[in-house]
């Protein structure tokens, strides 16, 4: 649905060139959840801008569907852009214009009759849980309402693609549960191909089916969202991920002499099955639980834990457990 | 009302109609050349969506120029442009062209601040709707601003009447030249009282309009 193809983007300034892409080539499927995450200046921001074009890469193409954004003329551009919509950070509504006006906007720009307008513009409210607040300036609502403004806008025109730029990072925690709700619900029901980019673990973990990690306008990490965050391989990935878990890892003095760490990872329906005793039982190893974590990546179940195993024989213990389907790692 | 003795209440009506006259005159076209003016410079400014450094320089210059110049000399310097335009340097007519020009540059760098003033993020979002430049500017940028943009026409519509008041040193007529001509260089302390009241009058009814018209614009 979205392809990068070596997308490289440069800023000069008078300290000099610096990179914010560099070479980045992803592919998002149709219907995905896509999340693209780094630090604050890795060029997330102007990764997702590339994809409409708001920022023009100086290298590489951009593919939507099966046209090339790098390559449209300003007219055949804008009407790309009305096939993909975007939300913002600080959601970027017209103060001028009541919440109808807003989610009637880009129609307007369109030219669409009055009266589809009329009819789409209740019809997204209603979807969206705003009717009552159609006649009210966004002034008048909070950062969560102002969001689902912001989504039924990018949504009026029936688009193929939503763009998500840092689009709960201004909100609460429980705002941003339920915008992701939302999120997840159109991606679902309609299908949508999402692309977001985010600082939050969090959000990843929530919606995203595949996620990439950006370091210096470079993709460093990329796979399905479960993998990455399970067995993250690169640095940043690692120490992202231990900031959103408050720095939670195993206490190394804790180890008992002579034990044996292991990092051990269930996945699916095998998560809430008693592997790790059977296994234990049967091998006459004890273990002793350092750290874990049982969650859902993307509604599906996982746990996660680092233990020591004493006794018994370990390695019979670490064979029948990879044969159960737990991965076996260090820690 | 011996005060008042040296008053021509008929005098004082036609001066107060020659300077509504004057300021309602300028005043629309104040703001028919100064909105483009000021889109232009915005657009043309750094970083916009139409920058470009020549025509953003040449048009600063401009007004620069335009706003640098004391207005009493302008309305000399102007007197051949004024007869060439509107046939005449005096009276009303005479006036307009000289306002206009002194108060154009004036407000089309109010309408550029107060352009400024959007979110950049609401051009970007109109942008990512697949407005057009001109859209963006008609239907984003030009509500957005407007209520900087109807204090600046405030602002402007007060600077013109002491601009009118000086016209009439050209033989604009008008409260000004009254004032002027009666109050000060006859020593008519009377005439002078009454337009000076006059033109605080117009100029609070001025300010009070302006700003009840923004608080209907502003849902910030």
């Amino acid at each position: 649905m979205i392809r990068l193809d070596g997308v490289t983007r440069r800023y000069r300034s008078a300290a000099g060139e610096r990179v914010a892409l560099d070479a980045v080539d992803l592919t998002v499927g149709k219907g995905q959840v896509f999340g693209v995450v780094g630090r604050s200046g890795a060029g997330k921001s102007t990764l997702i801008r590339t994809i409409n074009r708001l920022e023009r890469p100086d290298a590489g193409k951009v593919f939507v569907g099966d046209q090339e954004i790098t390559a449209l003329k300003p007219a055949a551009l804008r009407a790309a852009r009305r096939r993909i919509g975007m939300i913002f950070q600080h959601f970027n509504l017209l103060n001028a214009k009541t919440i109808e006006e807003n989610v009637a906007f880009p129609l307007r720009l369109e030219g669409r009759p009055a009266a589809e307008v009329e009819r789409r513009t209740a019809e997204l409210l209603d979807q969206l849980g705003l009717a009552e607040h159609a006649r009210k300036h966004p002034a008048q609502l909070s950062g969560g309402q102002k969001q689902r403004v912001g989504i039924a806008r990018a949504l009026a025109c029936g688009p193929d693609v939503l763009l998500c730029d840092e689009a709960t990072s201004a909100l609460d925690p429980e705002t941003t549960d339920d915008i992701l709700s939302l999120l997840d619900g159109l991606n679902r029901d309609l299908g949508l191909t999402i692309v977001l980019i985010t600082h939050q673990m969090e959000v990843v973990r929530r919606v995203c089916d595949r996620v990439a990690v950006l370091k210096d306008g470079r993709v460093v990490e990329e796979g399905a969202t479960a993998d990455v965050f399970l067995h993250p391989k690169s640095p940043v990935t690692r120490a992202m991920l231990a900031e959103g878990e408050g720095g939670e890892t195993f206490d190394a003095s804790a180890v008992p002499t002579g034990g044996r760490v292991a990092r051990l990872t269930f996945r699916g329906p095998a998560t809430y099955e008693p592997e790790l005793s059977r296994v234990a039982r049967s091998t006459g190893v004890d273990y002793s639980i350092l750290s874990g974590r049982i969650s859902r990546i993307r509604g599906e179940p996982y746990g996660q834990m680092v233990v020591a195993f004493t006794g018994g024989d370990a390695d019979a213990a670490v064979t029948q457990l990879t044969a159960r389907g737990v991965v076996v790692e260090a820690p | 009302m011996e005060f008042f003795a040296n008053v021509d209440w008929s005098e004082i009506a036609r001066a107060s109609r020659d300077t509504l006259l004057m300021l309602s005159g300028a005043m629309v076209l104040t703001v028919v050349f100064g909105v483009p003016l000021g889109v232009l410079l915005y657009l043309s400014g750094r970083g916009r969506l139409a920058a470009n450094p020549v025509v953003n320089g040449l048009l600063s210059l401009i007004v620069n120029i335009l706003r640098s110049v004391p207005f009493i000399i302008l309305l000399i310097v102007m007197l051949p442009v004024t007869v060439l335009l509107v046939g005449t340097s005096l009276g009303v007519a005479g006036a307009i062209p000289p306002l206009v020009v002194g108060a154009a540059p004036f407000y089309a760098r109010l309408v550029e601040t107060a352009l400024r003033e959007v979110d950049k993020g609401v051009v970007e979002a109109t942008q990512a709707m697949g407005g057009s430049t001109f859209q963006i500017v008609t239907r984003a940028l030009l509500p957005e601003a407007m209520p900087g943009i109807i204090a600046g026409a405030t602002v402007t519509a007060i600077a013109l009447v002491s601009y009118t008041a000086m016209a009439g040193v050209v033989g604009a007529g008008g409260l000004g030249d009254l004032a002027i001509r009666f109050g000060y260089q006859r020593f008519q302390t009377d005439v002078m009282v009454v337009t000076v009241v006059l033109l605080l009058i117009l100029v609070q009814i001025l300010q009070m309009i302006g700003d009840r018209l923004v608080a209907r614009v502003s849902h910030r």
